[in-house]
This record gives structure tokens, sequence and C-alpha cells, in this order.
């Protein structure tokens, strides 16, 4: 068993390779980035193509304080990351749970508006295209935010449990790049669904 | 071109090709099929020399470096070559130049080939495909028809296209008749059009090109291209009511009382339903089923009794009409002439 | 790196000392393990079965078509038949056998001990395999097994709106979505491992320029599984939300639009087929250098052109839509990109001719079926470039003609390929050597079985033989064609099985292979066979492109030539 051809080796130059918990979330991106390309490209082709129902023009409000409470959970959660990488877990703790308050805050006031759409408005994702690809769109990104959400929750535990050190500033780091992926893909969806959209 | 006959004659022979190919692209009859065929043989020509260049070479390099134990270099290794950089951009200007030729005589063939509008003296037929039967409607005529279309002949001198415009009432179809043109798709909630063109008149075969659903492999595709006498003929017989035969009052009388009417018409009838193909000379046709079935009494009775002995998954139900009343019906269809 | 590690002895002992496992202690470790040498074993094992039986519904609608209006099976059961075998040999034969090759290699030639997240491998894996099984559920749910259930019939492309609930209201679509959604997050999971290690993994010295081609041709296929996958994972919720939410995404009677669908399907679709046909180049840089006996011809170029071929298999996808109506101007566009793609993979070609001038060919039976690809795989590039021409695509599309190119590619160039990797890894996997006779006998009979149906195939194609049918009518000409279509079938389905057995047989009573049977130059050679867990007693560090062939001629190192 033991007849390996041994190689040999130097230590001459240093060898460092990026990090495979930012490569891996890379990848992660690139790949949910394309499905949500294609939702707003469903999105943007059914524009002004309903055959009945209300228009975008009719009931949608521009979401701007649920999407300033988003875009600073970007800033909060980065804070943690930083506070954890220099042993402050106190602080750590106090960002992550503003990003999951101003997260949380972002889901209720999508639920919110929802519910004003469908009882309110009759906007259903049946009722025509507008509906289908708004709600799915949509609906993506908020599932997105959900996820986001349970993840730092559970980082919050173990920071409120004492368990996150500044060893473990690299996972946040990752996960903090999850959390600016769908800061940025609700960038996107904004624009397209509340400003060109409308 | 005697040459690409006699090619076609031998690859035929070759390839075990009887009945000469009635639905071959080799033997293009329309405008269309004309044009593709031109573009076809260039395209053919290039990658045959391609071909044959690259696969001798390959077969010269496997007889010539083969491995022989015998020889004084066996357990040498060869010469490691790593690359070439001006051989391996000849290897890529070459196929350049190769793909820019090709791509500039499609390009021409494409750009000529679309017809947003409608030819001048060009006949319009509306073709809406349907699961699984094709329904033709001459608006500028008031015909209504299925499954067997009829064009008049084009004279070069002066030339009397037939302009198609085609969509789908369910399913994607696709239109191929491959003598007379290349494929054009039939699908729901767009429109789309294609020029259809012959100088020899005659029958053509096709069939559906875009799985629609069971019975696909049955949507078969009649046209005939008439010359202007027997166009005109037909024509006027299409427009005339259906026949009132009075042997066949009782036939029609359970026709009428029947589910037939909500699927089928009847022109000037009270059967007015679109789901099903226009009967109302259904009996002037040369098949049913959509090409698939001789138009005879014994297989329209046959059909009707039970659509899925021709055609399972066809979506006529059976009818469950008693002997005696399919008997009455049949004979009743037969007079639609 | 760390490259201390306990010494082989130590370990090696602990091994031998144990009494031989239990079947049930057997079956624990490889339900559980986390190695990727045995999570790749796994998918090409798990490739197999299904290989073996959508090869049989194959052999099923070879049966019905070999005379016209025949009543081997019904037109409800053929279509069954077309569409499992399509969506089982692209989801549950292709992409795990190939990302069970690259599991299994992409580590041991980097110099790694695992991929960079075992775990992940593991649940990618058995994602997939259940993927598999609920597809083939689909035979016994709904009407039970003697109405042949819930099977999808809309084929493998599911063209909408036939996939609605309206036109298709059993579960046939939802099992054929579903099973996919499935395959999707395992291809998805095994695309990201195999970046985070290429990446991240590499043992000191390996420069990305120094990297087998393989390892290269494996990260631009992971790389493309990201933005292709995902599309028709987006397209596929969007039918499920057709199907049961009540949305319009695909609804014609709404304004929604079938044409969307295939615009969809196709930005998956068309890139999907060069992810699977990428790792058969990346066995073909490997296997054909060895037996040529010199290096590869070209490495930077062969680099550049399959990065080439990614970016470009994205931007030709509607050229399976040339005619939908999509306009002059698109049919030119994706006309000229689908042309424009044959130059880098006609470079490749180039670069294989030229590796193998000069050489010292050794005529292995692996070697015989990577010549096989190669012949094969210009005949499919050819008449790829036939159906660039959208002109004669408007004829040749959707007939037997496309159907005869895509399986000239798909069995011709990668399952060749397969087989040809098969015979030359397969002693490093197990510590044996498959049987060459038995591999002679394989290789001719699946030659000519292959000729036999698929050069006579794009005959009836140019007849006007459109595909997906389950029957046709006899005077048509088509009838003597596909009886010998059907014929070859038949030699192909022997001799698959003949290597099913020599794969069994050579396991038990195969030649010990030792490290490296073939005198070959990547790292995977330089371990034992099989290798041990931890695949390298000390993390190597490389100095050139081959470091065995480095160790092997010190006087004359790769490093002092390479381009």
């Amino acid at each position: 068993m033991s007849t390996t051809a041994v190689i040999p080796h130097s230590q001459a130059e240093s060898w460092t390779l990026p990090s495979r918990g930012m490569v891996g979330m890379a990848c992660l991106i690139v790949a949910e980035s394309a499905i949500f390309i294609i939702f707003v490209v469903a999105y943007v082709f059914y524009l002004g193509k309903s055959l009945t129902g209300p228009t975008p023009r009719d009931v949608l409000h521009l979401p701007i304080f649920i999407s300033i409470c988003l875009f600073s959970s970007s800033y909060t959660v980065h804070r943690a990351v930083s506070a954890l990488e220099h042993g402050k877990r106190r602080a750590c703790t106090v960002w992550l749970t503003l990003t999951v308050l101003l997260g949380g805050i972002f889901i209720a006031g999508t639920a919110r508006e929802w519910h004003e759409l469908i009882y309110r408005e009759g906007l259903t994702i049946k009722t025509n295209l507008f509906g289908t690809t708004f709600y799915s769109l949509v609906g993506l990104h908020a599932s997105h935010v959900l996820i986001g959400l349970v993840m730092l929750s559970l980082a919050l535990l173990f920071s409120v449990r004492g368990q996150l050190t500044s060893r473990h500033t690299e996972r946040l780091e990752v996960l903090s790049l999850y959390w600016h992926f769908v800061d940025a893909v609700w960038v996107v969806v904004f624009l397209v669904v509340y400003v060109f959209g409308k | 071109m005697q040459a690409i006959r006699y090619g076609e004659h031998f690859a035929s022979r070759l390839l075990f090709i009887p009945d000469g190919g009635k639905t071959s692209i080799f033997r293009p009859a329309g405008t269309s099929a004309h044009s593709i065929f031109g573009l076809s043989m260039l395209v053919l020509t290039i990658t045959l020399c391609i071909f044959l260049v690259v696969a001798s070479l390959l077969l010269y390099v496997l007889l010539r470096y083969r491995h022989r134990a015998s020889s004084p270099e066996a357990e040498q290794e060869p010469a490691q070559i790593y690359g070439s950089t001006q051989i391996e951009l000849s290897w890529t200007v070459i196929p350049v130049l190769i793909v820019v030729i090709l791509f500039l005589a499609t390009a021409r063939v494409i750009l000529s080939s679309e017809q947003p509008h409608e030819p001048p003296g060009a006949l319009d037929v509306i073709v809406i495909g349907h699961q699984f039967w094709w329904e033709y409607r001459y608006p500028k005529l008031g015909i209504v028809t299925a499954n067997e279309l009829h064009i008049p002949v084009s004279d070069s001198g002066h030339p009397t296209p037939t302009y198609l415009t085609m969509s789908s009432a369910d399913t994607d179809h696709s239109f191929w008749v491959p003598r007379l043109a290349g494929k054009m798709d039939l699908i729901p909630n767009k429109v789309n059009v294609m020029s259809l063109e012959s100088q020899a008149p005659g029958l053509y075969l096709g069939q559906c090109a875009q799985y629609c659903g069971t019975q696909h492999a049955k949507m078969l595709l009649r046209v005939y291209v008439d010359t202007p006498a027997d166009f005109a003929a037909w024509a006027v017989h299409q427009k005339q009511p259906p026949v009132e035969d009075a042997n066949a009052a009782l036939g029609r009388g359970i026709f009428q009382q029947n589910a037939c009417i909500s699927c089928h018409t009847v022109a000037g009838t009270v059967a007015a339903g679109r789901f099903g193909p226009d009967l109302t000379h259904v009996a002037s046709r040369d098949t049913i089923a959509s090409g698939s079935v001789i138009n005879t009494a014994a297989n329209i009775r046959a059909f009707v009794d039970n659509p899925a002995h021709f055609k399972p998954g066809a979506l006529m139900p059976p009818m469950h009409l008693n002997e005696h009343d399919l008997d009455a019906v049949t004979a009743y269809l037969m007079t639609l002439k | 790196m760390a490259t201390q590690t306990p010494t082989t002895a130590v370990l090696d002992q602990a091994s031998a000392q144990g009494q031989r496992p239990l079947w049930l202690e057997t079956v624990q470790d490889w339900v559980t393990t986390v190695d990727h040498k045995k999570i790749g074993i796994m998918y090409i094992c798990y490739a197999l079965i299904f290989l073996v039986v959508a090869g049989f519904e194959a052999l099923l609608m070879r049966i019905q078509l070999a005379i016209p209006n025949n009543t081997f099976v019904s037109p409800q059961t053929f279509n069954r038949l077309f569409t499992m075998h399509g969506t089982t040999m692209v989801f549950f034969v292709g992409m795990p056998i190939l990302f069970g090759f690259g599991n299994y290699l992409v580590p041991l030639m980097i110099g790694a001990r695992d991929m960079a997240f075992p775990r992940l491998n593991a649940f990618s894996f058995w994602i997939s395999a259940f993927g598999g099984l609920l597809l083939y559920f689909s035979y016994l749910g709904g009407d039970g097994l003697y109405g042949m259930g819930g099977a999808p019939d809309v084929g493998w492309f599911a063209y909408a709106p036939l996939t609605e609930r309206v036109f298709s209201p059993g579960h046939s679509t939802d099992y054929w979505t579903l099973s996919i959604l499935l395959s999707g997050i395992g291809s998805i999971g095994t695309a990201l491992n195999i970046v985070a290690t290429t990446i991240s993994m590499r043992c000191p010295g390996m420069k990305l320029n120094r990297m087998p081609l393989l390892v290269w041709l494996y990260l631009v296929v992971s790389l493309m599984a990201f933005v292709v996958v995902s599309p028709l994972t987006a397209a596929q919720i969007m039918l499920m939300l057709d199907r049961y939410a009540g949305s319009h995404f695909f609804d014609t009677q709404a304004g929604g639009s079938a044409v969307l669908w295939m615009h969809f399907f196709w930005i998956f679709g068309h890139p999907e087929v060069y992810i699977l046909v990428l790792p058969a180049f990346a066995f073909a840089n490997e296997i054909i250098p060895v037996f040529s006996r010199k290096a590869i011809f070209g490495y930077p170029a062969m680099v550049a052109a399959t990065v080439g071929i990614g970016f470009i298999s994205l931007s030709v996808w509607a050229h399976h839509m040339f005619t939908v109506g999509m306009g002059a101007w698109a049919n030119t566009f994706f006309t000229f990109a689908t042309m424009v793609i044959s130059v880098p993979t006609g470079i490749k070609i180039f670069n294989w001719l030229a590796t193998l001038w000069g050489g010292r060919i050794h005529f292995t039976v692996s070697m015989m079926f990577a010549v096989g690809f190669l012949f094969q795989f210009l005949i499919a590039g050819l008449t790829g470039i036939m159906l660039s021409v959208a002109p004669f695509d408007w004829q040749l599309g959707n007939s037997y003609f496309v159907v005869a190119h895509f399986h000239y590619v798909l069995v011709g160039a990668i399952l060749f390929m397969i087989f040809s990797a098969f015979y030359y890894w397969y002693p490093k996997m197990t510590g044996r050597m498959l049987s060459e006779k038995i591999g002679k006998w394989h290789f001719w009979l699946f030659l000519i079985g292959f000729h036999l149906t698929f050069d006579l195939m794009h005959v009836p194609g140019l007849l006007g033989m459109p595909r997906r049918v389950y029957t046709y009518e006899a005077d048509r000409g088509w009838a003597i064609l596909n009886m010998l279509v059907s014929s070859g079938a038949i030699f192909q389905a022997v001799a698959s099985l003949l290597f099913v057995s020599n794969l069994v047989y050579s396991y038990f009573k195969g030649a010990i292979a030792g490290a490296d049977p073939w005198d070959a130059w990547s790292l995977e050679w330089s371990t034992t066979s099989p290798p041990p867990p931890y695949n390298f007693a000390v993390i190597p560090t490389v100095g050139s492109r081959r470091p065995l062939w480095d160790l092997k001629h010190p006087e004359d190192p790769d490093s002092n030539y390479e381009m």
C-alpha cells in the first residue's frame, strides 16, 4: 500500500489561495442571480400585456420605508462582521440584532403590502399577467430574505450565548455576503417593478 | 443540375429509398424549397470537403504514428512538442474564413425569405392548428375546410403564391410539407406567416412537425397544387351550401340531435361547432382523420363509432350510436360532397 | 496547506489488521460517506443503472418504429418512452456520470485530500439520486403500472402550453418538473464544490496554468452550470405556479407566451449539452496524450478555446427555435453565433490531431474509443454546422436528422469518451485492469451498432420524417431505413451488456493495476490504486503541467518548454 511516488516538495514560495467559503458563496450568488434574472425578464416581457385587471400604476406605491430598512441592514451586518473581527462580541450581538430587526421590518412591510393588494385591490397571482409576474418576483426575493433572516437569527443566537468568537469571522462574512446579495437584488426589483415598470 | 439529379438517383438507390421520396427535401417542387435546396448544396459541399480533409489527416496520423514494438525507437518517448503559434494561428484563421463565407451565403437567404407583407396577387389562407387536425379558412373566398389544402399552381410569369397566416387553437404545431417549403410553427397567441408557391401541380404530403400530444404522428398534411381550372372548380364547389339529399334526412336528423353539432359545422344548419373539422363538404375529401384514413363509407362508419380505433388519443369521443343510427349518420355524411 | 500528516505506515497498518467488515458495515460506510472518491463511484454506478434503463426504453421505441403502423406499444406509451428516455439520459445518466468522474478525479489531480465541502458533496449526490427515483416512481403513481401511471409524456423539453393543466391534467408534468428540480439542486451543489475546490485547494506550485486540462474543463463546466441550470429552475417554478397557483406565465389563453418557455428552456438546454460534452473533451485531453506518448499540443489554446466555447454557448440557444417565427434578424444572429462556436471547437480537434502527430500511438481499448470519438465528433460537428444554417434548419429541424445529429454527439462522442474514461481510470478506482479482450468485443460491436443506427438515421430526416412520432405512414419510403436503424440498436445493447459484465468480471478477476499502469503524468497516478482515503501521504508540490513526467525525466522537465 505504501508504494506511492513522492513528489519532491519545497516550501520555497508562499502559497495562499482564496477562502473556499467565499468562493462557494460567490458561486451560489451567481446561480441565484441567474434565477432572479429570469424572473425579471418575465416581468419586463409581460409589462403592458395583461388582458385585464389592475395595472402597476393603479396599485403600486413606492415602498420607500422598508427599502431603507433593508439597505440599512447591509450596513449593520457589515458592522457586525467588523466587530467580530476585532473580538468585540457584545457589539457584534448588538449589530446582529439590528440587522435581524431591520430585515424583519422589511418582511412585515411586504406582508402588509400584499394584504392590501389582495384584499383591497383584488390583485392575486391568478388575476392577470401583472399579478403573476409581480407576486412571483417579489415573493422569490422575500423568500430569500426569509432564509437570510433565519441564518442571521441563528448567528445571533450563537452570539447571545457567547459562542461566536473572532475565529468565526470568516463564516459570518460569508453569511453577510449572502445578505448583501439579497439587498442588491432588491435594488434591481425595486427599480424594475416600482420605478420603471410603472 | 444534371449532376445533382444523377447524384440523387444514385444516393436514393444506395439509401434504400423506394417511391423516389414523396417528402424528400432534395426533390424541391416549390419556390421556398428550391431556395433552401440551393443553399443546402453549398453547405453540404463545404462540410463534405472539411470532412474529407480532416478525416484523411486523422487516418494518416493514426496509421503513420502507431506504436510498432519492433521499431528501434519503441522504448523511447517521442519528441515532445508543446505547440506552435504559426500552425495554431492558421487553423484559427482558415475556419474563420469558412464561417464568414457560409454565414454571408446564409444571411442572404434568410433575409430574402422573410415576407412580412403579403405578395401581390397572393391567395389568402388562414391556417389554424388543432389537436390533431388542420383548419383552413379562405377569407376572401368564403371557404372553410379542413385537412386538405388546395392552392393554385403558380406561373413564373404570372405568380399566384398562397399566403398562409398561421396560428394554433391549443398547443404548438408545425406545418411541414418538405417538397414545397421549410417548416413553420403554429403557436397559440402568436401569428406566423409563410408564402407557399409551387410551379408543379400535384399532391404534396407532409405532417405536423412539433410534438403536440398523443396523436401528433397522425396529424398529416395534404397540399393539392391545382391547375387554375381545377382550383376554380374546387373553390366554386366548396362555396356551395351543403347537399340536401332527401334520402339522408334520417341521418341528418340524428346528426343534428346529437352532440355532433357542438364540435362540428355543417354550413347553414344548426351544426355550428368549431372544435372539430368543418364537415360541410367532408365527402369531397380523399381522406379523413387528418390524412391518415382513406375516405370510404366503411371508414367513416368505423371512425364515428370509435375514433380511437384509428387514432387512439384523438379528442373526438366515441359517439355511442346504435348500429341503425350509425348507418344513417354515415349515409348522411357521405352525401356531404 | 499543512503537509505534516500521520505516516502512511501507521494508517495502513491499522486497516490491514482489521477483519473484513460485515456487509452492513460496508453499506453504512457508503451511505454515510463524504469521501469524494466513494461519492464519485456512487454517481457513476447510479448513472450506469439508468443508462441500462433508458437504453431499454430506446430499444422498445426502436421495436415500435421498425415497421410502419406498428402496434407494439400504444401511442400513449410511446410518448412516455421518448420523454423518459430523453429526460433520464440527460439528467440521470449524463450529468451524474460526468459529475461522478469529476468528483473522483479533480481533487486527486490537484493534489488535494477531498472536495472543499464534503458534506455538500454527499447531499448533492443523494438529492440527485432521489430525483431519479421520483421520476421512475411516476410509472407506478397515478393510474398504476398497467395504465403506465403518470410517467411524463410531454417530451424532455416539455413545451408549453402542452404542459399546462388544461392540456396535461394528470401528474406527468409534475413528475418531470420535480425530479429535474431535485437533480438541478444536486448539479449546482457539485458544481459549487468543483469550483471551490479548484480555486481554493490546489497543491503548492499548481498555478492555474499548470492544472491538468481536465480540471480546467470541469472548472468551466461548473461555472456554466450556475448560469445555465438556474434558468431551467426558474422556468420550472413558473410552470408549477401555472399548474397549481393559477398563474399565467405560459397560459396563452390569458395572454401568456409559449415562446417564452422555449427561450427559457433553451437558454438552459443548449449550454446544457456543452456541459455534457466538455467533460468528454476533458477525458480526451488526458487520454489522447498518454496513449500518443506526447504532451497535449497547444495547452494555452485549449484553455482559451474551452473558455470561448463556454461563453459562446450561452448565446446560441435560439437555433432550436429557427422555425418559431422570431424574424430574420434574430435568425441571422443565432446562425452567426452558432457558426462561430465551430471555430474554437475545430481548434480542439486540430490540437488533438497535432498531439497524435509524431507520437507513438498505443491502441489500447481506451484509445480505440478515443479514436472513435475523434471521427464521430468531427461528423457530429459538421452536421451541427448544417443545422446552424437557418434555412436548412427550416427543413431539417424537428426531423430525424436532428435526432441523428444529437445522438451522434451524445453517443458517438460523449458515450465513446465515457467508455474510454472507464477503461483508463477503472484501474485507478479499483486497483484492477479491465479485460482488454472483452473490451475489444465491446468496442467493435458497439461501433457497428452505433454506425448502423445513427449514420442511417440521418436519411429519414432528409426524407421528411419528423421526430416524436409513434409510427409513420408506409408510403413515405422510411420503412427499410427504420428497420435497419432499429437493428443497430440490438448490437449496441449487446455491447453494453458486455461492458457491464467486463466491469463486474474484472473487479474480481482483473489483473492487478499498480499505481501507474499507463505510464501517465498527472497526480492521480502518483498514489496507489485505489488511493487511500487521504489520497496522498504527503501533499505534493508541482513545478510543471506534468509532475510525473518531471519525476520520470528529471533531465528534461516540462517546465523548460511550456508555452
